[in-house]
Order: structure tokens, then C-alpha cells, then sequence
């Protein structure tokens, strides 16, 4: 991560801060309208952009997301203490879980190949030689490229021996192994929500900051003004995200207003046992592999643009859908809210009717910063259901297979392949794995992860992913091994 | 001379504003300070919960010395200072 990305994490994290203890007070309306004033007051030095009024309309944008709207569709006349009424008032939320802030945008150039000032004009010319597509032409004894004609191939960037042709990238449309996010005829990116699958990666890749998740944090902080019982599903990786340990957490996240607090890693036990089973007999049958089918990003890949990948992916349910339909069962009445590392989850929440809203674990961050709850300071409370080391394990890469594996008597049967981050060329080699009807070296079990190193990668994390593991690691050094299946 | 002293502050405000990648310290100031430095996790350092003090976390002490919005390179910086480097 740069230290720019970085700073506009924090940013981001701030203003969430500022939106909760707004709600908290006795004036949300007016606290909101304030927030760009009161981060960007009179007279302060401007830290990042031009001038203070830019920078107080960034932090604008950036509240309308955390109040949960689409940033897209602000006519900038809209006084924030507008949107925190409508956000009080609003009873739906929608499915369109990225938005992106044009202000902060405008930044980067279009992706496209360009010729710098290093080009000596030589007599050999093999950029020209090397456009296989006519795009290069000698002008003046200088190289200059045709963007109609271009296709962007960079054979002319690796031909150049003074280096002289670069590729200029947009981070966003580079890490989008979908094409989803473009920059558009305005030089704004937008997002094509049709094809994109909440992998996150832009959220992650753009030095501004500029895509933004929406929040629900007004919809679910909402619901524990209300009377009703709020209970929080926390899933696996959350274990390396936090100060203290899931049952200190446990009695932070009830101090914050919540009624109980349920493991996922409870229903990641039985979506392991499940898959161990259906393994078996996916492979007594005439299929040669089988990839899992946890990973929410991985489930959207598949819907929208890897469909031939479908009959190899386990039909079994992920760890959320299992925790959700025990807690509804448990308490028909409550509200549920999935905690969460990432985008991709929101999607899937909003697809089931027993996961009422996702909070992120940035937002739960917040909360906890708002209310002034530390951790380490709280006692520890049990979970009604433990569940096994495997289990926990889930959140980081290789640990769905591990728990797959351990949940079988003969876990020789079991030979992985793992994919740690879903990218233009991973998604390649899925699509080559499904055409061939099997996959390379003899492995049997695909684990597709969504992001690099597993949920603890996801774009939504506090921990970086080695420190996140280590922490995991002790936490589950000492749990029970999953159940073997019969 | 005394033994510089780093407390490093993973009380949940300071972890959540940043704090948790400053855990590369750990690794990177015995390799580069040997024993002249030692480093600890410290729990909240009280400094977070002063008016909207929190946007200024995370927070490292240096001995006496506060770095407010610590990043590595801050504190390491501040580490040089005080040993005169
Ligand atoms: S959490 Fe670091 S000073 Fe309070």
C-alpha cells in the first residue's frame, strides 16, 4: 500500500468516525453538514489538493457514500444535512455496493501508450517495425503513436531500446480483472454494475481513494436505536483484524449496541463437512475436480462472466448462509448484520433474505473509535457455539481446502490447487481448467479466493495480510479439529 | 546512554486509524537499532480519547516524545533524532 492509498484509508475511516458520532448526537442533520468544515476548518493548510474548497467538497463526496448513497447521482446543490434526513428516512437499501467520486477522479490520465521525451529519433526504428498494426509513425525524427490505430499491445514499449515508450495506466481499469470500471468519454471512471463483482480491487487500487464502498452504517445503527434485537455474524478473519481476542471482541461489538454476536466460522464447519461429502461423490462419479464455492467474489465471477466453470463448482452453501439460517432460526425476530471483510459480501447479503445488512470491518473500526470502546479493556464472552480450528482458519488462503481436507478419514484423497486472487490471468486459467474438464498436475480440489491471501486480503481489512495470519494463527493454535465426516 | 524506549500503541483507536501495519516495526528495529532500541506494544496510551484527538492517531511514544499520525518512516525518523544520527 503507498502512503497516499494510505492516507485516504484513513480518510475515509475518519469521516465514517464523524458520521457515527454525528448519528450519536443530539443534531445528526447539522453534525453532518458540518463534517467538511470541522476535518477542513478556516485557515487550515490544505494537506492534499489545490485549495481548501476542493478539499472540502472531496470530503463531501466521500460522506455522501458513508451515508450509504450513490455519489453518481449527487446534483452537488444537495446539502449533506439532506442526505443524512433521507438516510434516516430511507427503508431500502440497493445493490449497487461501489460508487465512485468524480472529484477525487480526475487525476489520472486515460490508459494509453505514450512516446516520452527519451526518444532519440534512431535510424533503426524498431517501434515502428515492431506495431504490428500500423500505429507508429517518424514525425519530425520522433516516434509518435496513432491512438485510433493503437490496440495497446506494448510491443513497441518492450522494442524500444532507450526505453523511451511507456505505458500509461489507469490503477483502476488495470486491477478490474473484468473490465467492469472505465474511464469515460468525461475522463471520470464509472462503473458498469452489470459486470462487475464486487471483487473490490479499484477500491484498493486507486491512489485517490476515489471508489468508495456505500455504507449502512446509518441503516444498522438505526436499527439498534430502535427496539429490536441486532445480532452481529462476524466472519473468520475478523480473528486478525482487531486488538484482544473474538471474545473481548465479542463484548465490544455487544457494547456498541449489539444484542449477541455469532461466529461464522460456526457455519464454515458445516460448509466444510458438506463440501468433504460432495467431494467424494463428485469424484466417485465421472468429474475429475471440483472448486469450492465460499468466496462471494468468486460466486459473482461465475454468474457474470465464467458460467462454463459451473458444473465443477460445489453446490454447498457458504459459511454465511449456514450461520444466518441457525441465527434466524434461533431468533426469528432479529435483525442480522454480516461483518465483513470485503464488497463482495454485501452482494451476497443483499441476495438473502436472512442477512438483513453487511457491515465492514473499517466501519465496525469506526464504531468502536466513535464510542470510544477499547478492546483489550473488555472482558471475555463465550459464544454459544465454538467452532474448530479449520474453521477459523477459513479467512486466509489455503485454509478452505485444509478444512475440506481434515474433514475427510483419508485426507490423501484431497490434492489442492489453490488460487490466491482473482486476476485477468487467474480467471484464465479457471476458464482453461473448465474447457479441459480438469486441472493441471493431478489436483482435485480448486480453493478460489477472490483476493490476494485470502479474506484476510479483502479490500475492506485493517491488518495487512502477513500480520493478520500470524495473529490468526495463535488465535487457533489452540482450538478443536473440525469433525471427521462418515 | 539509556536505552531508547518505543511504545508502540495498538489500543483499539490507534489500530483501527493505522496502527496495525506499524507492527513491521517489530521486525525492522531490532534488525536496524540492534539493543540500543527496545520496542513494545502498548495498550491505550489515553492520548486518542482528548476532544477529536483520534484523528490524529495512530500514536508511538519515543521515550517522552509523542508522534501523533505515526507511520514508520516517522518514527524511525524520530528514533535517528534522539540518537543523533
Ligand atoms: S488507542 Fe492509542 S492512544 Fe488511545
Amino acid at each position: 500500500m503507498n502512503n497516499n492509498a494510505g492516507q485516504a484509508i484513513r480518510l475515509k475511516k475518519e469521516i465514517l468516525v464523524r458520521i457515527i458520532k454525528a448519528f450519536l448526537s443530539e443534531d445528526f442533520k447539522e453534525q453532518t453538514r458540518l463534517i467538511p468544515y470541522d476535518m477542513r476548518p478556516k485557515g487550515m493548510e490544505v494537506p492534499y489538493r489545490c485549495c481548501i474548497y476542493k478539499e472540502r467538497a472531496i470530503i463531501k463526496d466521500r460522506t455522501i457514500a458513508g451515508l450509504g448513497f450513490a455519489i453518481e447521482e449527487d446534483n452537488e446543490t444537495t446539502l449533506l444535512s439532506t442526505y443524512a434526513q433521507k438516510a434516516l428516512e430511507r427503508t431500502e437499501i440497493s445493490n449497487k455496493n461501489l460508487t465512485v467520486l468524480q472529484a477525487a477522479c480526475k487525476g489520472c490520465n486515460t490508459n494509453r501508450i505514450y512516446v516520452t521525451d527519451l526518444c532519440q529519433g534512431c535510424v533503426a526504428r524498431p517501434c515502428e517495425s515492431s506495431c504490428k498494426f500500423g500505429a507508429i509513425s517518424i514525425v519530425n525524427g520522433r516516434s509518435v503513436i496513432d491512438d485510433s490505430k493503437c490496440k495497446k499491445c506494448q510491443m513497441c514499449v518492450n522494442a524500444c531500446p532507450y526505453n523511451a515508450i511507456v505505458k500509461i495506466t489507469v490503477p483502476c481499469e488495470e486491477a478490474c480483472p473484468v473490465g467492469a470500471i472505465k474511464k469515460d468519454e468525461t475522463g471520470f471512471a464509472s462503473i458498469d454494475h452489470e459486470k462487475c463483482i464486487n471483487c473490490g480491487r479499484c477500491t484498493a487500487a486507486c491512489p485517490f481513494g476515489a471508489v468508495h464502498e456505500k455504507s449502512q452504517i446509518i441503516d444498522i445503527l438505526k436499527e439498534i436505536k430502535s427496539d429490536k434485537k441486532v445480532i452481529a455474524m462476524i466472519a473468520p478473519s475478523i480473528a486478525g483484524q482487531f486488538p484482544g481476542n473474538i471474545y473481548q471482541l465479542k463484548t465490544a461489538i455487544m457494547k456498541a449496541g449489539f444484542d449477541d454476536v455469532y461466529e461464522v466460522a460456526q457455519g464454515a464447519d458445516i460448509t466444510a463437512n458438506n463440501e468433504a461429502k460432495e467431494f467424494i461423490e463428485r469424484m466417485e462419479g465421472d468429474q475429475k475436480f471440483m472448486t469450492t464455492s465460499c468466496c462471494a467474489g468468486y460466486n459473482q465471477l461465475i454468474e457474470k462472466h465464467l458460467p462454463q466453470i459451473k458444473p465443477f463448482v460445489s453446490d454447498t452453501k457458504t459459511p454465511l448462509f449456514y450461520t444466518a439460517e441457525i441465527v434466524k432460526q434461533e431468533h426469528p425476530d432479529a435483525v442480522t448484520v454480516f461483518v465483513s471483510p470485503c464488497v463482495a459480501k454485501r452482494a451476497e447479503g443483499f441476495d438473502n433474505p436472512n442477512v438483513d445488512y453487511v457491515m465492514n470491518y473499517e466501519e465496525l473500526g469506526a464504531l468502536f473509535v466513535a464510542k470510544k470502546i477499547q478492546i483489550m479493556d473488555c472482558e471475555e464472552t463465550k459464544y454459544t457455539k465454538e467452532a474448530s480450528k479449520q474453521a477459523r482458519n477459513f479467512g486466509y488462503t489455503g485454509g478452505v481446502a485444509e478444512s475440506v481436507k481434515a474433514s475427510l478419514k483419508d485426507e490423501d484423497k484431497i490434492k489442492p490447487c489453490i488460487i490466491s486472487g482473482l486476476t485477468k490471468e487467474s480467471i484464465k486459467q479457471l476458464k482453461q481448467y473448465a474447457t479441459n474438464g480438469e486441472c493441471a498436475n493431478g489436483c482435485n480440489l480448486v480453493e478460489v479466493m477472490c483476493c490476494e491471501g485470502g479474506c484476510i486480503g479483502g479490500n475492506a481489512t485493517i491488518n495487512s495480510v502477513r500480520t493478520a495470519k500470524k495473529q490468526i494463527d495463535n488465535f487457533t493454535a489452540n482450538s478443536e479439529n473440525i469433525p471427521k465426516i462418515e | 546512554m539509556d536505552k531508547i524506549s518505543v511504545k508502540v500503541c495498538v489500543g483499539t483507536t490507534c489500530f483501527v486509524m493505522g496502527g496495525a501495519s506499524l507492527q513491521e516495526l517489530n521486525d525492522i528495529i531490532p534488525k536496524k537499532y540492534g539493543d540500543k532500541v527496545e520496542i513494545a506494544a502498548s495498550n491505550c496510551l489515553g492520548l486518542c480519547s482528548i476532544n477529536w484527538e483520534y484523528s490524529k492517531a495512530p500514536y508511538v511514544k519515543v521515550n517522552e516524545e509523542v508522534v501523533a499520525n505515526a507511520t514508520t518512516e516517522k518514527v524511525l525518523e524520530e528514533i535517528d533524532r534522539q540518537l543523533g544520527i
